[in-house]
């Protein structure tokens, strides 16, 4: 048998992402650890680096309020129907973080160089915005094979960390993704990955050929918790949908500091009472 | 012509449905209800032959390989048409999605953020721009920030672009050799002169300005039963107001 993938409560499993720290996310809907999030904000995480993969929304949202976050480099914050993003808009107007704004594609393309050990990998488009022009640590470049054919150089992005939630592990602490295979770029990409999951099952998925395709090794994995509906509000495909209500109420009450503090309280007391 | 009542939304739907015939893939992104349905319609017109996929759905949606497959499929020349919109958009057709007014990065007015737009608007050959807010807050002179440019200088690699602008008050075309805008027709009960008044840079526009067409009995019966079920799924609350009836 492999080694497993060493099973962790979620305060064992936060406590590997040290303050400023690199740490990959999903977009919401594909697998936030939100549970994980919240436990990051009670241990009191500071100083992060945040590299959302590659968009956000309320994940993002809540970092930044709860002062975890120095950085974050991003192709877009926001909430879709429900709205602006308050804390990150805030933090952003008032220069409390540093944004490195960039574009969804160039996250795979840099996230597929480090999976791959390359230095760096080449994207078309991108020339002439103002996001190349705010972006010292990308370059442009000829291509080598057609001189004159310009192209845009970006950097691996080989975070510390991807940290993201799937539906479940089985024993050997493999862990199943199916079509989100993003995350298996994240968790291919980053020095270590840390998954909650919603259940962990008995066997190997690794064994049953339908789930193999779907699944990230042990390997990859630092630490795997178990954290049921470990998403929500945000919902899992397949599993729960988003806590409409609560998105509705953030977007809005979130704007000041006091609403803000007040939602997370809200998160805060569901969670506690989930684990109880 | 129809003299049945319809919506600003219906009439919408039905004004970009027509400039996706002959696409073979058509995706829409995020908070895009209104070409989403639009691409729904066409789809159903095609007999088949149109591809469809709504960002967010899990009918129409048949990616397996992760978020980024869009992208791979869009360079990859496998995608015809992308919607993009913009907090402001130019004369030129440049795009901004970050924020305005201020000093990037602490712009006073600070939006989500460019997504794949300094990507996609290069790589699909028909790229439609579409915002609903028809105002000089939107239709600025030039851009605070360009998400995505217009145009690029020749040499680069640039198969795509922009090749409409649809808003609720009128339909233009992107000429890309000149760099102008054209107004191709302005909705039923606006005017030429509520256009300019209401956009921040200067256009092209023939002698007389025919009125767009409103949408016929035959549309809006589609949008009101298969293109209402089929958005449903992924807007259930556009799909419960957007339509008549």
């Amino acid at each position: 048998m492999q080694p497993a993938a060493a099973f962790a409560s979620l305060e064992e499993l936060v406590r590997q992402i040290p303050d400023g720290a690199s740490i990959t996310v999903p977009v919401d809907g594909a697998g936030v650890a939100l549970a994980a999030t919240l436990a990051l904000i009670r241990r009191g995480a500071r100083g992060l680096n945040l590299i959302t993969a590659p968009n956000s929304g309320l994940q993002a949202d809540l970092l930044i309020g709860a002062g975890c976050v120095a950085a974050i480099e991003t192709a877009g914050v926001t909430f879709g129907e429900y709205g602006g993003a308050p804390r990150f808009v805030d933090a952003v107007r008032r220069g409390t973080i540093t944004v490195k704004d960039t574009t969804c594609p160039a996250v795979f393309a840099q996230l597929q160089a480090a999976e791959k050990g390359q230095p760096f990998t080449t994207l078309r488009g991108i020339l002439g915005t103002d996001l190349l022009a705010n972006r010292p640590d990308w370059a442009v470049i000829d291509n080598p094979f057609l001189p004159g054919d310009k192209v845009v150089a970006l950097p691996a992005m080989r975070a510390d960390i991807a940290l993201f939630h799937a539906p479940m592990a089985d024993a050997e602490g493999n862990v199943w993704i199916g079509r989100r295979r993003e995350l298996l770029t994240m968790a291919h990409a980053a020095k270590t990955t840390l998954v909650t999951v919603e259940e962990v099952r008995d066997g190997s998925f690794l064994d049953d050929e339908q789930l193999a395709a779907g699944t990230i090794p042990a390997m990859y994995l630092g630490a795997v918790a178990e954290a049921k509906r470990g998403a929500t509000p945000l919902g899992l495909a397949g599993r729960y949908g988003v806590d409409d209500g609560f998105l509705r109420d953030y977007v809005e009450l979130a704007r000041s500091e006091a609403g803000f503090a007040r939602m997370l309280d809200r998160l805060m007391g569901a969670a506690r009472a989930a684990a109880e | 012509m129809s003299d049945i009542a319809y919506t600003t939304k219906e009439l919408l739907i039905s004004v970009i449905a027509p400039l996706l015939a002959g696409c073979r893939h058509v995706a829409c992104g995020a908070s895009s209800p209104i070409p989403g349905s639009a691409a729904l319609l066409t789809r159903m017109r095609s007999h088949g032959q149109m591809r469809v996929t709504v960002l967010g759905s899990q009918k129409n949606n048949f990616f397996t390989n992760g978020n980024g497959e869009l992208f791979d499929v869009a360079g990859t020349g496998r995608l015809d048409t992308f919607f993009l919109g913009g907090g402001q958009i130019d004369g030129q057709a440049n795009i901004n999605l970050v924020g305005a007014g201020g000093t990037y990065p602490r712009n006073d007015v600070r939006w989500p953020g460019s997504f794949g737009s300094a990507y996609l608007y290069f790589v699909v050959p028909k790229v439609i721009l579409f915002r609903e807010e028809h105002t000089r807050r939107v239709f600025v002179p030039k851009v605070d920030f360009i998400s995505a440019p217009g145009v690029s200088e020749p040499g680069i690699y640039r198969p795509g672009g922009p090749r409409h602008l649809v808003t609720n008050l009128a339909l233009f075309d992107f000429d890309p050799a000149r760099v102008r805008f054209v107004l191709k027709s302005v909705h039923p009960g606006h005017s030429v002169e509520e256009v300019l008044d209401n956009t921040g840079f200067d256009f092209d526009r023939p002698d007389v300005v025919p009125e767009t067409p409103a949408p016929d009995a035959a549309t809006l019966a589609a949008l009101r039963g298969t293109i209402r079920r089929e958005i449903a799924e992924t807007y259930p609350r556009f799909a419960e107001t957007a339509f008549a009836a």
